[in-house]
């Protein structure tokens, strides 16, 4: 890790110039939310901006996406697809670790040529953020990053504390080097530790996770998961907006009057009856009350494999987004046994 | 597989259909082979492992393996005709070329299963995988102690590789017991009951140094495996492979993931024990 600083106002003339390396994208308000959006005006970038409505990962998996062509011949070819050069500016740490958890499943086994092309063409640039009430990376451990993005900014009062984490991160601040000093105080130091217990005060909702993997392995025969499926509308909306779910549906689309077509696929979620359903009938996950157990599971369990780390990073998208008003922070609530407020 | 990091790993790659036959009334044999001849000989898997078949327009399943690596140069699949892909291979004609990629998942251990007693027991297209094990067991007969092969349909006419399994019933190397829960031919000329009838004929066997590997429908799991408790055999050492819905076959779809396991790279063979403690698995 190299560190170097930059003085607040300069950070529009940086973004300016990064214009110039590939396209940026960044959150830019959409009524009173916020989305990742490709930057023309970079005074439309919002500095602010906490939860963006879909996380970073719709850059690297594509909510549709060609795998293979084909002829029904069965003769088959890679896709040809240009991907740019992306700067992604705004990500925040829990964001950035959720990539981490998708790397792990796109990039450790059977390494994945289409999610790896993606992530080798985009810079990260992260950015620290201040927790609002619906925020929970601080009980998941997930508001601190180490790896996983080229630069990360620390919004310190009047400047930002750069940390450059990467080859082609320290390239991007050498492009406009005349911005950055790499001379950091003692005082910057202080600085930078009481922003920190600053910023860790600012937490609303914070739980003890310690032990819930085995919290849920205890609760497999809870009565909860009962109630939630009453609930719970299968709508899916939880993974399409969650940083690590990474699933995928595919589907053979053949052009009319053509011989020639394309296999997609595109982002499927396990809260939908028919995810476990084979060919014959049998559904492995009939009950929408097994459906929510099992995606409890890999948030707050384990996800990858048996003894993967929870999956959870905090971002809070299912608070904001449910409308049945299922989330981690209310089933932590009533699996650690608290009231439930809904 | 070959392993190279920048090959698209869902590239199907061709293979011919060499021969194909039904079975029984809904189950069809297909014999297929690389057009690539150095690859039909070099191409490895082990028993267990499935792949995934590709019909461009329609969509891609997975299916087991039934053949075994000691034989190389054709992979034999067992099909059953149940839903779109099935239908399309359905419609297939010899020399057809279709589009194939693997072998995926762990397969049995069979470097571990060595030097052991070994229990087969099958249920209807259970004798899709476990054919394979069966023919890879007979092939290295030296690697392994006694064999028993128990095999159970519904009724004769149903019963998958019966030809086959006759003649096995000539070997004197292994024990092969068929069963039909029901004779509807009045011919039938092995024994009638379900495949859990067969396991009093089992006898002298090591069970602390025995594998069974079981493959069927779902219903038939816990009275099997009951058995092979009852028989002593530890629960690690009793080996079932499991169906489940998959896309990818590869660890990112999701669909075939089973508690914090993907099937399709974990599975899907998992043991006695796997079953207690991971849930849902059967």
């Amino acid at each position: 890790m190299r560190v170097f600083k930059m003085r607040k106002e300069d950070l529009r003339e940086y973004l300016e110039s990064l214009k110039k390396v590939g396209e940026l994208w960044a959150p830019v308000r959409k009524g009173d939310k916020f989305v990742y959006d490709k930057i023309d005006d970079v005074d439309k970038v919002e500095l602010k901006a906490l939860r963006t409505i879909l996380p970073p990962k719709k850059f690297f998996i594509p909510q549709r996406n060609t795998v293979l062509k084909y002829r029904l011949n069965n003769e088959y070819a890679d896709p040809v697809e240009e991907v740019p050069f992306r700067i992604l500016f705004g990500l925040h740490p829990c964001d950035i670790n959720g990539l981490l958890i998708l790397d792990r499943i796109y990039l450790e086994r059977f390494p994945d040529p289409l999610y790896k092309k993606r992530r080798e063409n985009t810079a990260i640039i992260g950015l620290s953020c201040v927790p609002d009430e619906k925020c929970l990376g601080k009980s998941t451990n997930t508001h601190y990053v180490e790896e996983g993005f080229d630069i990360a900014l620390t919004d310190l009062d009047d400047k930002y504390l750069v940390w450059v984490s990467s080859s082609l991160g320290d390239d991007l601040v050498r492009y406009r080097i005349d911005l950055f000093d790499e001379n950091i105080t003692e005082d910057d130091m202080k600085q930078y530790v009481s922003w920190r217990n600053w910023r860790d005060s600012q937490y609303k909702l914070y739980y003890d996770l310690t032990g819930m993997p085995d919290i849920m392995v205890l609760s497999w025969d809870s009565p909860l998961w009962e109630e939630l499926a009453d609930d719970c509308l299968s709508c899916g909306m939880c993974s399409m907006v969650c940083p690590t779910c990474p699933c995928y549906n595919v589907k053979d689309i053949t052009e009319l009057s053509s011989d020639e077509g394309e296999r997609i696929r595109y982002w499927d979620s396990c809260m939908y009856r028919e995810f476990a359903l084979v060919a014959g009938g049998h559904n492995f996950r009939e009950a929408r009350a097994e459906r929510i157990k099992l995606w409890y599971t890999h948030k707050l369990k384990s996800f990858g494999h048996e003894f993967g780390k929870p999956a959870c990073v905090g971002c809070g998208r299912c608070i904001d987004t449910c409308p049945a008003d299922i989330n981690v922070a209310r089933v932590i609530k009533a699996l650690k046994g608290e009231e439930v407020k809904v | 597989m070959r392993e190279n990091a920048e090959r698209n790993p869902l590239m199907p790659e061709p293979m011919r259909i060499v021969r194909k036959y039904d079975l029984t009334e809904s189950v069809r044999f297909f014999q297929v082979r690389p057009l690539d001849t150095q690859r039909a000989l070099t191409l490895n898997y082990k028993p267990g492992q499935f792949m995934m078949i590709s019909l461009a327009g329609v969509g891609e399943a997975p299916f087991s393996i039934s053949s075994s690596p000691s034989r190389p140069g054709l992979l034999e699949f067992c099909i059953r005709r149940t839903g779109k892909v099935t239908d399309a291979i359905f419609g297939l004609k010899e020399n057809a070329i279709i589009g194939v990629r693997g072998p995926y998942g762990n397969g049995f251990p069979f470097e571990k299963m060595e030097g052991h007693d070994i229990i087969i027991v099958v249920g209807g297209l259970g004798a899709a995988p476990l054919r394979s094990l069966v023919l890879y067991a007979l092939d290295n007969r030296d690697s392994f102690g006694k064999v028993y092969y128990l095999h159970g349909a519904r009724k004769p006419s149903e019963m998958l590789f019966r030809e086959e399994s006759f003649e096995l019933m000539q070997r004197d190397d292994l024990i092969c017991l068929l069963t039909v829960d029901e004779d509807d031919t009045g011919t039938w000329p092995c024994y009638k009951g379900v495949v859990t009838d067969l396991f009093k004929y089992i006898e002298d066997i090591d069970p602390e140094n025995t594998y069974a590997a079981v493959c069927g429908p779902p219903v038939m799991y816990r009275f099997v495996i009951d058995e092979l408790v009852k028989l002593g055999i530890p629960k690690h050492q009793i080996l079932m492979t499991l169906e489940r819905r998959m896309h990818c076959g590869i660890g990112k779809c999701g669909h075939c993931i089973i508690g914090s396991v993907y099937t399709c790279l974990d599975g899907p063979v998992f043991n006695y024990w796997d079953v207690l403690h991971m849930k849902d698995l059967i």
